[in-house]
């Protein structure tokens, strides 16, 4: 086979597989909207279930979505951000830092439901915190800080040394150059875990089955158990309750993972344009 | 070398080893440099002359595996000593580095940065420090009216320059220089060396340079270093018309480089 043909043959190949990719993408997006979208009333987006959401809307259960997952980016943030400075800017590279590197890139593989496991053991029982929003944000926190720590340290690492000795040749603090100089060049990192990480929490069911309760009313504190819309499709389908409303919050699902990452892409557009 | 009784030692350098891991970088240095004045530091590549600039603020710092040995006194005070105040040392001696590094922040953020840093917030003063630094390096004509602009989206001479004015916004007392030409054309070049003998009669000025001509021009005193020692250390005309050693004078005739 001469190279023109053998090209040839790779690039159709290359092309198809990536057209095979893009097909089943949007198949399954397609496929959930079309089932979906009619289901999506005011009245689905404005009450509250009932029979056992059978009927009635979704409104509490968005807002427990919402809830359980800014608890988890809340806590996560600043616990992430602080190990990864710690791994990248102090930290010398010993054995017990490799060995804890390690670990939380094995966290960032264990199955969700072990962090519900998890989750349902520590936070629900053992620390009294009970079915609620608070424990299942909690253990969110744990699945995501993986995430988080990796795209922050990969971004820490992108900053050039040159910047880091400015700084400190003209007497700043190792401190005062990390806040001062290196963070700001990390936040379209930070963002992007966080990005990463929300679409892991937003869309988790295991780890919230556990801990978070599955209540239909509203939340009214971190301590009342709630729903997620990833869970709540769960019960909806696996019960068999109702499959407009199955379908129906599956596509809301899908457009709020959609406005949210559309909104963290040009916030960190922008980050990147004023840089 | 000459007696220089009349005139004030900024740094007193006496038997410096440095070590990275078990390879020596600097062999027994002795050397005084001098308040107001331009030293300028020759060597081949790789002689250690880079090596020994970033003793002087303890830069070296940053690299792990560093020893160090031998006394470097900096205003009589030994800047090795365990309790020795490195920062307040960095803001006395400050850097500009081979390749200029302004921070991706405006051109007004990266001269009050450091101000900053020491504890300066009134802004009229910092106002002031930025017109005063922009203007010693000949720069303010040039970026007035852009002050709140990126410093990335300035010319290589130019960042440069605002390196420059960005250490001297801390008021340094000795300004050390890491080939800080190498990378611009001449044109960039032959303003930063003007700038150098204007600079010189406020600041002392340790210099690493790979250009002869350069050392030639701008500096009072010359270092020629060779495999981590110092070969020879003089007034800059005595070496260059009369160099005691021969290797010296190989190097500035260029025989090797």
């Amino acid at each position: 086979m001469n190279k023109k043909s053998k090209n040839a043959i790779f690039y159709a190949i290359i092309v198809s597989l990536s057209a095979l990719a893009l097909i089943s993408l949007i198949l399954i997006v397609g496929f959930i909207l079309i089932k979906g979208l009619p289901g999506i009333t005011t009245e689905f987006l404005s009450q509250s279930p009932s029979k056992m959401g059978k009927e009635g809307g979704i409104l509490p259960i968005i807002i427990g979505t919402l809830y359980v997952t800014l608890v988890a980016l809340v806590i996560a943030t600043p616990i992430g951000v602080a190990a990864a400075i710690y791994f990248n800017e102090y930290s010398k590279d010993t054995r017990s830092v490799r060995m804890i590197r390690f670990f939380t890139e094995v966290l960032a593989g264990i199955p969700s439901i072990i962090f519900g496991l998890f989750g349902f053991a520590f936070f629900v029982v053992f620390m009294g915190l009970g079915w609620s929003v608070l424990s299942g944000g909690l253990t969110l926190t744990i699945m995501i800080l993986p995430t988080l720590i990796r795209a922050t340290e990969e971004s820490l690492k992108t900053v050039p040394m040159s910047y880091r000795e400015g700084s400190l040749s003209l007497g700043a603090t190792k401190w005062q150059t990390i806040v001062k100089v290196i963070l700001p060049c990390c936040k379209s990192g930070v963002l992007t875990g966080l990005i990463l990480g929300m679409g892991r929490a937003i869309g988790e069911t295991a780890a919230v089955m556990l801990t978070i309760g599955g209540s239909m009313r509203m939340a009214e504190s971190l301590l009342d158990p709630t729903r997620t819309m990833a869970l709540h499709l769960y019960m909806l389908a696996s019960e068999g309750i109702s499959e407009e409303k199955t379908y129906a919050t599956a596509a809301l699902l899908i457009i709020i993972v959609l406005i949210i990452n559309t909104i963290a892409n040009e916030i960190s557009r922008r980050m990147i344009k004023l840089s | 070398m000459e007696i220089r009784e009349n005139e004030e030692k900024k740094f007193d350098i006496k038997g410096l080893d440095l070590y990275y891991g078990k390879f020596q970088a600097l062999e027994k240095i002795d050397m005084d440099i001098y308040a107001n004045k331009i030293t300028a530091l020759i060597g081949p590549s790789g002689c250690g002359k880079s090596t020994f600039l970033r003793t002087l603020n303890r830069m070296n710092d940053l690299i792990p595996g560093v020893t160090i040995e031998g006394d470097i006194r900096f205003d009589d005070e030994n800047i090795y000593e365990k309790d020795y105040d490195v920062i307040n040392l960095r803001k006395k001696v400050g850097m500009v580095f081979q390749k200029a590094n302004p921070f991706p922040k405006t051109i007004y953020e990266n001269i009050v940065y450091g101000p900053r840093v020491h504890g300066e917030k009134n802004k009229e003063i910092l106002d002031h420090i930025v017109e005063r630094t922009l203007k010693e390096v000949a720069l303010w004509e040039e970026v007035k009216d852009r002050l709140n602009k990126s410093a990335l989206g300035l010319s290589g001479g130019q960042q440069q320059r605002l390196c420059i004015a960005r250490c001297l916004a801390v008021e340094p007392e000795v300004i050390l220089m890491d080939e800080p030409t190498s990378a611009l054309d001449p044109v960039a070049t032959s303003k930063i060396e003007g700038l150098l003998g204007e600079l010189a009669l406020k600041y002392t000025i340790v210099i690493v340079t790979h250009n002869m001509q350069q050392a030639g021009r701008v500096s009072d005193n010359t270092a020629f270093f060779l495999s981590g020692k110092v070969l020879e250390v003089d007034n800059t005309a005595q070496m260059f018309s009369n160099p005691r050693n021969s290797k010296t004078e190989d190097y500035i005739t260029g025989r090797f480089g």
